[in-house]
């Protein structure tokens, strides 16, 4: 009853706001509040997870952190409102957060009809089948009847079912909303097989296997079925607040690809590379066009770090979940990653 | 002036302000008029908001293609399906579990509740432990530890507990064998309703009986006969095919036969075993709120302590508990929502897919809203008409 109440509630919200969706509004309002109301995922290990203070860390959040950074100079006025799967464009239509760092895939319905907008691309992600080792399967091909667990109102969800149809296989799918319920799900034996993003696999296997199992006890198959681009987004209506969390995104990766990093920041600022000095805003003009203040990379960069270092700390070599950085490499180095020029 | 007209029948004047008559029609008309508006103005500032913010809105999307996959359906449904039908299979296992919960919740409700006033001390302590245990914990706890307890207490498909090599459980649920389709069980479905409408005809013949000789007719029995036997003679009639679909473990889980899932079981057994604490609560409350003489004077008439509790007691209860029961039975139907905690894919689980999918959350809302309306309707207005009829009828 309470997801009805909650959802009825929404709608009920949705219904009241007598809301002139201006442009500048959702800004405004957050500057006036002094925080920005960030939607983040439940509990993914290396995405957005509450560490043992209770402090919110991960991919996602640096995102919320970095445009808290870029607006108010700090990063930390941000509040965090876990959202699940199905909660979580409810809340950004209906005004409950401002930004969704949600680890959603971006595609056109969502794009369109939701009313919503995608900013840029934090994390190119595909979707993947992880099953325990002792089933002896080597291929997503051998799944046919297997019981698969799976979040509900996900891309996932809809990807499953189109690759069992295309090759011709059928599956039992064990639906439960709270990721924790899904895993739990599988990792009792209630399925064979647990789909999701491999970044979120990768996350699980990592960190949530229940002892005395190991992450070893588990395997990630190799098929990739789908293309799973993650970002975060926002609600129509306010470009300037799209354009200061889309530029916040690139300034990570504009960073990293000069070599500007949270420890080396402050001797950059005496860099005589003009683009150094234009993303620093040594030379003034960036930070004015956006409508934030001309320091506004250093900021993020000295508080939340360069999209490289970020990647690192959370999902990279010094995190448990060590994933190969793939695709999601700056294309200097032969991957996905590319921010359009700060000037 | 009050003094003066206190008892003369003529008509007063009075001004229209402090006519009661007018007065009423006037804030009738106000409260309609401040009503209207407001709906009016929720509906088109929504209508509104959605076309600004380019929400799609109406509910063409049902036509389209769901594209997802459902793990318990009653009827066909495929990913192919639309989402229209997505709702209806939602539909379709909510009303299932509700009916099953609510047969289920009444029977073991009505035992706990006359074994909470039985004289055997250990009896009547155990039921009150029930009741006390199953209606002071959440609804939700109690669906959590059982599902868990099935999913991590059963052994995997491959290790699954096997029965006489037909009954099979499992994490993945209760497998066991079918008859596979064949005409004759239509024909054996119509034989079991005939079956039921010939118990009205021979309870009303025993009852006529019985007031004219004095002599009981074992109408309980003729009527298991007849529901059982009935279909029965019918299938022997059609050549008795015995046929039958066995589960059989095939790659990952078992194939054939059919299968009581996990979720499922966890929803029924969890709303029963609550829900019937409440029953038995009102059931005990209707039987003691009647007059002790009534058991004193059955008592007295010789009958048996069964007879005087079925013939005497209970019919007289009824009277008290059926619109308590009402209530507890909606609630069964509306806490079946609870499915979405532990994957069971009800009403709600379907639509709020739906919503997900297609962002229309007002539209599929009002799904939501209509279907829980009219189910709960449904079940009030037959409540009430029962009620009706066996109400005291004054003469």
């Amino acid at each position: 009853m309470t997801k009805i109440a909650l959802a009825a509630a929404i709608g009920l919200a949705t219904m009241l706001a007598s809301g002139s969706a201006l442009a500048g509004k959702d800004l405004d309002a957050i500057k006036a509040r002094g925080a920005v109301i960030c939607g983040v995922p439940t509990g993914i290990a290396g995405f957005a997870v509450a560490d043992s203070q209770g402090k919110w860390v991960g991919l996602d959040v640096d995102v919320c952190r970095a445009v808290s950074a870029a607006i108010f100079g700090e990063s930390d006025k941000v509040k965090y409102v876990p959202l699940t799967s199905q909660q979580r464009f409810t809340a950004l239509q209906s005004g409950e957060v401002d930004l969704l760092s949600n680890n959603t895939t971006i595609t056109l319905q969502r794009d369109t009809a939701l009313g919503l907008d995608f900013t840029a691309i934090t994390y190119y992600d595909g979707q993947g089948f992880m099953v325990n080792k002792k089933l002896g399967v080597k291929s997503a091909k051998e799944l046919n009847g297997a019981t698969v667990c799976v979040a509900p109102g996900t891309t996932t969800e809809l990807n499953l079912a189109d690759y069992f149809r295309a090759n011709k296989m059928s599956f039992k799918p064990v639906v439960i909303e709270k990721v924790e319920e899904i895993r739990a799900a599988f990792f009792s034996g209630r399925c064979d097989v647990y789909t999701t993003d491999v970044s979120s696999l990768a996350a699980t296997r990592a960190a949530n296997v229940p002892p005395p199992a190991t992450p070893e006890d588990f395997v990630v198959l190799p098929e990739i079925i789908s293309k799973e681009p993650l970002g975060p987004m926002v609600r129509h209506g306010d470009n300037q607040f799209a354009d200061i969390v889309r530029w916040a995104q690139y300034a990570m990766m504009e960073a990293e690809e000069y070599g500007i990093t949270s420890k080396n920041v402050d001797e950059m600022l005496k860099s005589e590379n003009p683009t150094i000095k234009r993303i620093l805003g040594v030379t003034p003009g960036m930070g004015k066009a956006l409508g934030v203040d001309e320091k506004w990379v250093y900021n993020i960069v000295k508080q939340v770090g360069n999209y490289g270092e970020s990647y690192d700390k959370h999902v990279g070599p010094n995190s448990l979940l060590k994933i190969d950085r793939g695709v999601n490499k700056l294309w200097t180095q032969g991957g996905l990653q590319y921010a359009p020029p700060i000037r | 002036m009050a003094v003066e007209t206190l008892g003369s029948p003529t008509k007063v004047k009075v001004s229209p302000w402090n006519d009661p008559v007018i007065r009423g029609w006037v804030f009738q008309i106000v409260v309609v008029g401040l009503v209207g508006l407001l709906a009016y103005f929720l509906v088109s500032n929504t209508v509104e908001n959605l076309q600004r913010q380019k929400i799609a809105s109406g509910f063409h999307y049902l036509e389209r293609e769901a594209g997802f996959e459902i793990g318990d359906t009653m009827i066909a449904y495929s990913p192919a399906s639309t989402y229209a039908r997505a709702i209806l299979v939602g539909m379709l296992n909510t009303l299932k579990v509700a009916v099953l919960g609510i047969i289920m919740a009444t029977i073991l409700g009505t035992l706990i509740g006359v074994g909470r006033l039985s004289p055997n001390w250990l009896l009547a302590k155990i039921c009150e432990g029930y009741v006390e245990m199953f209606r002071n914990v959440p609804l939700l706890l109690w669906l959590f530890l059982i599902y868990k307890l099935i999913s991590e207490a059963f052994p995997g498909p491959r290790q699954a507990i096997n029965v006489l090599n037909s009954f099979f459980l499992s994490n993945r649920g209760l497998y066991f064998p079918v008859p596979l389709a064949d005409p004759i069980h239509q024909w054996m479905g119509v034989a079991l309703l005939i079956g039921i409408v010939a118990i009205f005809f021979v309870k009303r013949w025993a009852k006529k009986r019985q007031d004219a000789t004095g002599q009981p007719f074992p109408t309980i029995l003729a009527g298991v006969g007849l529901v059982l036997g009935l279909p029965i003679v019918v299938w022997l009639l059609g050549g008795a095919p015995h046929h039958m679909s066995w589960p059989e473990l095939k790659g990952f889980n078992f194939e054939g036969g059919t299968v009581i899932q996990p979720e499922f079981t966890a929803l029924l057994v969890g709303l029963v075993l609550y829900t019937s604490a409440f029953v038995a609560e009102i059931v005990r409350s209707g039987i003691l709120a009647l007059n002790k003489g009534q058991t004193e004077a059955a008592s007295a008439l010789g009958l048996s302590r069964a007879h005087v509790m079925r013939l005497v007691l209970l019919p007289q209860a009824l009277r008290i508990i059926v619109p308590p029961m009402t209530s507890q039975y909606l609630n069964i139907t509306k806490n079946s929502s609870l499915a979405i905690a532990i994957g069971y894919p009800d009403l709600v689980a379907s639509v709020n897919v739906t919503i997900n999918q297609t962002g229309q959350a007002i539209e599929n809302i009002l799904i939501i809203m209509a279907a829980y309306l009219s189910v709960s309707l449904s079940i009030s207005a037959f409540m009430n008409w029962y009620n009706k009829r066996i109400a005291l009828r004054e003469r």
